[in-house]
């Protein structure tokens, strides 16, 4: 089980969840990704996006300008 | 199983196709199959910005010859001023790090985003297969039909 971060700070919607899509795709079952976002849009999106595909979201921060997730690889 | 969205671009508004790429490529991130038809002004958005030399008649070329070549050329739906509006929009975008339109379709062609072209539209406006993007189909309304009867997202753009 290996931990993959990925910075997607700057990146405007649908960057993050693309990235995020991507690097799910290319991670092992169980995998955990940690995500860095600047667009605000991605807090709701990545709740959305875990509902849709099934990955488990374990952790969401929203601070004053940056999002970070934690995300479970299903 | 998967799900389906189905589009179809009939516009050739930049600010329009823009969208129209920025859900399909979020569609398809979310695990979406993505299927967007493109007819009459909509077929703008995919031609090569490069002339391409192919065999047309009169009105064919007037019609080349007036609407926007490719997605690089397309203009704002509304305060377009001419091309400047559309000018300051994509500077802004650029500033504010948003992927412009030939990166939203190169995106969507890596995503696995299925792109049509509409035959009847193509026929009526003089464009031909080479004058398109490669890695595109050509079919019509009964092809958009099919893959609209199996999706649970419809769009008109």
């Amino acid at each position: 089980m290996a931990e993959i971060n990925l910075n997607c700070k700057g990146l405007q919607c649908p960057g993050p969840i693309m990235q995020v899509f991507k690097t799910a795709k290319e991670a092992k079952s169980g995998d955990v990704i940690n995500v860095k976002v600047t667009d605000r849009g991605f807090a709701k999106d990545i709740q959305a996006w875990c509902k849709k595909t099934g990955n488990e979201l374990l952790e969401l921060n929203e601070g004053e300008t940056e999002i970070s997730a934690k995300i479970k690889v299903k | 199983m998967t799900d389906k969205k189905t589009m179809i671009v009939f516009s050739g508004d930049l600010d329009k196709v823009m969208a129209s790429f920025i859900i399909a490529n979020g569609a398809a991130a979310m695990g979406n199959e993505v299927t967007m038809f493109f007819t009459f002004w909509g077929l703008n958005a995919l031609r090569k910005a490069k002339k391409v030399k192919v065999k047309k008649d009169f009105m064919e070329k007037m019609f080349g010859w007036m609407m926007p070549r490719g997605a690089e050329k397309l203009g704002l739906s509304k305060m377009n001023f001419g091309g400047i509006g559309a000018k300051m929009m994509k500077d802004i975008m650029k500033k504010k790090n948003v992927s412009s339109l030939p990166e939203l379709i190169e995106m969507a062609q890596m995503m696995g985003v299925k792109i049509v072209a509409c035959t009847m539209s193509m026929d009526v406006m003089g464009i031909k297969e080479e004058e398109l993007i490669d890695g595109i189909e050509f079919a019509g309304v009964a092809t958009y039909l099919g893959e609209a009867d199996e999706a649970n997202v419809n769009l008109f753009i």
